[in-house]
């Protein structure tokens, strides 16, 4: 499984957000964006999961395992994103916001609740089903995204600064439970963030983008 | 479907009124070839200005139009302004609910039992006080110079004022700037005046320029409290229109073509009206004067707040008494017999049937073309900009000005007095308020949730499905109750669409206002403004059940 985008160049009306931007994430990878805020990190993550929003223009490709999705709508791209915010289903369980992102090809009521628990079991959430997620902790609740990302089997995984939100303590934990089961899974991981910290961990290659004026 | 919402939605305000206009203007120059107008001429306005009592139809209802109007306006102000203390808040948000729901006939009927000479004020003084003992010779409802008609407006629209100012103040957070102005030693009300007010005026202007086309043009009110010899413009015009000589036809439609130019007219004044008040208002900021504490000014309030509140509340509660009455002579203060008959009265349930239907059939209508029409905003990501102001023009051209062409229409089509013309002409009315109300929610959903869901291969039709409607919820529910109670205290729309072949509550309680019988016209009012209530009702606890186990719903 293979991540690139391809020659990416987004502009705002007669503005130019990013220009001629190329990148490769392989296998078990993770790519670290970097840049102060407004640079249009979020843009390119945006750009690649198909959700650019109105009034911005682009052009380039993106790749996933070589074959060119840049015309895919959304849905069919099979790229997870973790944002800043769980944003879990507020009127969904725990099971049903893992359920609603359970990738449809495993059937059968019995055998998708236990694709549901062994999740859980593995975010350290055992039995936590039947919860309303608005009665979790905010790590608990990160965990719980992550699993509802992977359990759709993404191709490609995008992260929008999903460690910002989370206090120190629980940052670092989170941040090493994000990054192993990226790579256990062997997933093409594009990591946004502007904490240095992060792409320490990430332990990849660093990709700093400048603001337009600082760039010839 | 979605890409083609916002055609749709405007499609269905849009041919009822420019179709029904133009069956308006044509025939007011003398076109209208079923009648035999085969060719322009003028004589429909000289038949219009031979009509007896026309120049003081014209006085009264520009009169009472304009005072209703000024009048909401100015008590709604004064109400926001109060308002900043807590005990007049409490106040204040208790009122807004009932008046808002309670219908316009429902509310003036229920004011005509009140202050009527045989009312039941009349009945709470006498005979201790004025000593009658007999209903007094006094035209306290429907007298000459529309006052209970001005009144009987006021009580409604002063609510719905009060309703834009306290939404318009949510988001503007114009009260920081009042803030900042005490903190400079500006008074409570100058402060207002000075730098709230311009801040919020730019969301008042379509409700108040709705209030004043509704006062000008109002029909059923002015039928209950407003004087019959010679009535207001927009009666007169009905009572042309239902003329069974079919040659009034034609000077009816020059007199809805009038009452239009009034209105127009009217929505100009305030225009010119709002130029001036902003020069005065920037002349009064420059001068530095600070303004008083305004004591004064907030009992005033106070008592205007009061006497809302025993009006309306007087109307409503007397509705209930009557609706049960038994015997009940004047000056008795409450019924010597009391009795359900009335709520039995097999004539109220074909009316009652038809109000649900029709308001049922229109409100969902609304719901799904304005959920698509904002669907496709989300997705898009595009929004309209001044076509908004389109939706506001079934609340701006007077009713009776193109639902008379309207019928025409739906006559031409064989469909007049069919349930599609009914739903129609509701949803033209309902569609805006429920656009409107359904419009800041579904904006304020987190976009991120919708691409969240793509991210982990939902389709859009998947996501609108499980995740946004779910989460609209309670949005959709509480528009709808809005639409239906819009589609519930229509009177015209029902009167003209359903070509007198069908009655609703609203046609039915205005009927029986004149010359029916007290206790099933009270029944029928009281009905009429519980239906909203009921659906106010549901769509609060029918969120709040099915959320029950999920505590993030309630920030939704």
């Amino acid at each position: 499984m293979t991540l690139a985008l391809e020659a990416v160049t987004l502009s705002v009306g007669p503005r130019t957000l990013l220009r001629n931007v190329s990148l490769a994430v392989p296998s078990g990878e993770v790519v670290t964006v970097m840049g102060p805020s407004g640079v249009g990190k979020s843009s390119l993550l945006a750009f690649a999961s198909g959700a650019l929003a109105g009034g911005m223009t682009a052009t380039g490709r993106v790749l996933i395992d070589g074959r060119d999705v840049t015309r895919e709508p959304p849905h069919r791209r099979g790229i997870g994103i973790l944002f800043q915010d769980d944003l879990l289903f507020p009127h969904m369980s725990v099971a049903g916001n893992l359920l609603f992102g359970l990738h449809p090809s495993l059937r059968g009521r019995t055998a998708r609740r236990a694709a549901i628990s062994a999740a859980l079991a593995e975010a350290e959430l055992p039995g936590l089903e039947h919860r309303d997620p608005a009665t979790l902790s905010g790590g608990q609740r990160a965990r719980v995204a992550l699993m509802r990302v992977l359990l759709s089997r993404p191709r490609a995984l995008l992260l929008d600064e999903p460690f910002g939100r989370l206090d120190a303590a629980l940052r670092d934990r989170f941040r090493g439970f994000v990054l192993a089961a990226a790579r256990a899974r062997n997933l093409p991981t594009l990591l946004v963030t502007h904490d240095p910290e992060d792409a320490r961990a990430a332990a990849g290659p660093v990709i700093e983008l400048a603001p337009p004026a600082a760039r010839v | 479907m979605i890409p083609l919402a916002p055609v749709l939605l405007l499609a269905a305000m849009l041919v009822p009124i420019g179709a029904g206009l133009a069956a308006t203007v044509l025939p007011a120059f003398g076109w209208l070839p079923a009648l035999g107008g085969h060719a322009p001429s003028l004589q429909p306005w000289r038949d219009l200005l031979a009509s007896p009592g026309l120049g003081r139809a014209v006085a009264l209802t520009i009169g009472t139009g304009l005072a209703a109007t000024t009048a909401s306006f100015a008590v709604a102000l004064a109400l926001a302004v109060a308002a900043r203390r807590p005990a007049m808040a409490r106040v204040v948000t208790a009122l807004l609910a009932p008046l808002l729901a309670t219908p316009h006939a429902a509310m003036a009927i229920g004011l005509g039992f009140l202050i009527a000479p045989s009312g039941w004020l009349a009945r709470l003084l006498s005979p201790w006080l004025t000593g009658w003992s007999t209903p007094p010779d006094l035209a306290t409802v429907q007298d000459p110079w529309g006052i209970a008609l001005t009144v009987g407006l006021c009580l409604k629209e002063i609510p719905y004022l009060l309703l834009a100012i306290l939404a318009a103040l949510a988001q503007a957070d114009a009260m920081a700037a009042r803030r900042v102005a005490a903190a400079l030693g500006y008074g409570p009300w100058r402060a207002w005046a000075l730098v709230v007010l311009p801040r919020i005026w730019p969301q008042m202007r379509l409700p108040v320029m709705a209030v004043l086309a509704f006062s000008l043009s109002v029909v059923d009110v002015a039928l209950i409290l407003g004087p019959s010899a010679p009535p207001t413009l927009a009666v007169m015009v009905l009572r042309l229109f239902a003329d069974a000589d079919l040659a009034r036809w034609f000077p009816a439609c020059a007199g809805a073509l009038l009452l239009a130019g009034i209105v127009a007219a009217g929505l100009g004044l305030l225009l010119l009206i709002e130029r001036v008040a902003a020069r005065i208002g920037t002349a009064a900021s420059r001068t530095g004067r600070r303004g008083g504490t305004g004591s004064a000014a907030d009992a005033a309030s106070m008592c205007a707040a009061i006497l809302l509140a025993l009006l309306g509340a007087g109307a409503l509660a007397v509705l209930a008494l009557w609706s049960f009455a038994g015997a009940w002579r004047f000056p008795d203060v409450l019924p010597a017999r009391w009795s359900a008959a009335a709520w039995q009265a097999p004539m109220l349930r074909g009316p009652l049937l038809a109000t649900i239907g029709i308001g049922l059939a229109a409100t969902i209508l609304a719901l799904l073309l304005a959920a698509l029409c904002l669907e496709r905003e989300q997705r898009t990501g595009t929004r309209p900009g001044r076509s908004l102001a389109l939706l506001y023009l079934p609340l701006l051209v007077p009713q009776i000005a193109f639902l008379s062409g309207f019928q025409q229409m739906l006559v031409r089509a064989n469909l007049d007095g069919g349930a599609l013309a009914l739903v129609w002409s509701h949803l033209v009315f309902v569609l805006p308020y429920v656009f409107l109300s359904l419009a800041d929610p579904w904006r304020a959903l987190d976009p991120r949730l919708a691409r969240a869901a793509a991210g982990l291969g939902a389709s859009p039709a998947r996501v609108l499905l499980r995740i946004t409607l779910p989460l609209m919820l309670r949005p959709l529910l509480a528009a709808g109750a809005v639409g239906f109670a819009v589609s519930a205290g229509l009177y015209l729309p029902t009167l003209f669409a359903g070509a007198g072949r069908v009655a609703t509550l609203a046609t039915e309680a205005v009927t029986l206002s004149s010359g029916g019988d007290r206790r099933i016209g009270a029944a029928s009012a009281l009905l009429q403004a519980m239906l909203p209530l009921l659906a106010y009702a549901a769509a609060i606890l029918l969120p709040a059940w099915t959320a029950r186990h999920r505590r993030g719903m309630a920030l939704q």
